[in-house]
């Protein structure tokens, strides 16, 4: 007998979902992020108003000034969708508890410094209040927000921020110990130093509009805060101390980088979107852009004294550049 | 002249690398089969990294493409930033 192989080719009856077709263009292969992410917005048949908030249906776009013809144009330009997203941070934290590990092994703690330890911790222990802070705006933009595009990395955001916190705080117990924490959140409440920071983020904390919550922490604070403390104080620690601090904030700074461009496709799409949009978006970018300076401000004097004006001077006008870029005027 | 081609398996991965194939090159050719994906392009193609990290969203070592590669034809050109493949005279 004989039996004879051959190829069938089987044309699949259709390559996608019909809702998925209709965003991309056509029946074309469409990638798991977008099979993850389009129109997964639940958009009506909703039952009762939250008795909470009598104005709006459960999920509501106008719960943001910001208008949009499709809330899909906020696509995430890193595609995350769960799988890409773990798969991408889970070989970030490997990176990350490698240079944990490396950072212990070697005895690098005990040959620090005493006064850049002490630089070191006094900066970065309270501002695991900060990422927490983030941690919770993020997730209130996810909850309020409207569009699974925006709201899905939204929520990674938040989690990224957490982890972000959690290294933070393994930082303090490494270099010191649980009364560090301790003191660095008397620092938070009570030092003239974290005050207008503080009071910068508990005032984001009760925002309404999300958007207007997404600028204000995403662009205005962490756009500040994260190039003077993952970038500047870094490069200064790593001068006086060498490079073992510098390697147990590479999360925050890797993570940063790479966030960053989502941050920047999300505000062009809302600012290009129509006049309308760039007007309010650019009010709020100026409003808290503003106050974001003058919260980072105080950190930059602890660390670099007299030296605090130049620093600050650059780190705004990087700011400045990239805000126009992404179309926000002033 | 003739034809370059390159073919890959289909999948996730390759998907973004396809989509750079065809923006960077006009008047390229895709043949879908069960579990390969052909692009032929007319005496030269230009496969460029920072097309398939675009497309990706994260970024890409052009030798990460030889996991998926199948097989191509042409003289090779290869460089961190660009995969050319064209017939020399």
């Amino acid at each position: 007998m004989q039996v004879d192989l051959r190829t069938v080719s089987i044309k699949p009856l259709r390559q996608t979902f019909d809702h998925v077709a209709k965003e991309i263009g056509g029946d074309k292969p469409a990638s798991r992020y977008q099979e993850g992410t389009i129109r997964l917005q639940a958009e009506g048949n909703f039952h009762y108003r939250p008795l909470w908030d009598p104005d709006h249906e459960i999920f509501d776009p106008t719960r943001t000034q910001l208008k949009m013809k499709n809330w899909y144009a906020f696509k995430d330009p890193r595609q995350f969708y769960y799988g890409t997203y773990t798969i991408a941070r889970a070989r970030m934290q490997e990176t990350a508890e490698a240079d944990f590990d490396f950072v212990e092994q070697r005895g690098l703690v005990d040959t620090y410094p005493t006064d850049v330890r002490k630089l070191a911790l006094e900066l970065l222990l309270p501002l695991r209040h900060v990422a927490w802070g983030s941690n919770m705006n993020n997730s209130s933009i996810c909850a309020y927000g409207y569009g699974t595009a925006i709201t899905q990395p939204c929520l990674y955001h938040a989690m990224d921020q957490l982890g972000i916190a959690q290294y933070l705080t393994r930082v303090g117990l490494m270099f010191a110990d649980a009364d560090a924490l301790e003191s660095a959140k008397e620092a938070w409440l009570k030092s003239p130093t974290w005050q207008p920071l503080r009071h910068y983020v508990e005032d984001t904390l009760v925002l309404s509009d999300w958007f207007e919550q997404y600028l204000a922490q995403n662009l205005c604070l962490d756009g500040l805060l994260y190039p003077l403390v993952y970038g500047r104080v870094d490069r200064l620690l790593t001068e006086k101390a060498g490079p073992t601090v510098s390697m147990l904030l590479r999360f925050p700074t890797e993570w940063y980088a790479e966030s960053s461009k989502w941050v920047d496709a999300s505000v062009k799409v809302a600012t290009s979107e129509s006049p309308h949009n760039q007007q309010v978006t650019s009010g709020w970018a100026k409003s808290w852009g503003e106050r974001a300076i003058k919260a980072v401000e105080p950190l930059a004097q602890s660390v670099f004294g007299a030296g605090a004006a130049k620093v600050m001077a650059e780190l705004i006008e990087q700011y400045n550049t990239r805000a126009s870029k992404l179309g926000l005027v002033k | 002249m003739s034809n370059v081609f390159i073919a890959f398996q289909r999948n996730e991965e390759t998907r973004g690398i396809v989509d750079a194939i065809l923006a960077d090159n006009p008047g390229a050719v895709v043949t879908e089969q069960p579990a390969m994906i052909k692009i032929d392009v007319a005496n030269r193609m230009t496969i460029k990294r920072s097309t398939i990290e675009e497309k990706m969203g994260r970024s890409f070592d052009l030798q990460e493409m030889q996991i998926h590669l199948i097989t191509l034809s042409g003289h090779l050109d290869e460089t961190d930033e660009e995969f050319n493949l064209g017939w020399k005279q």
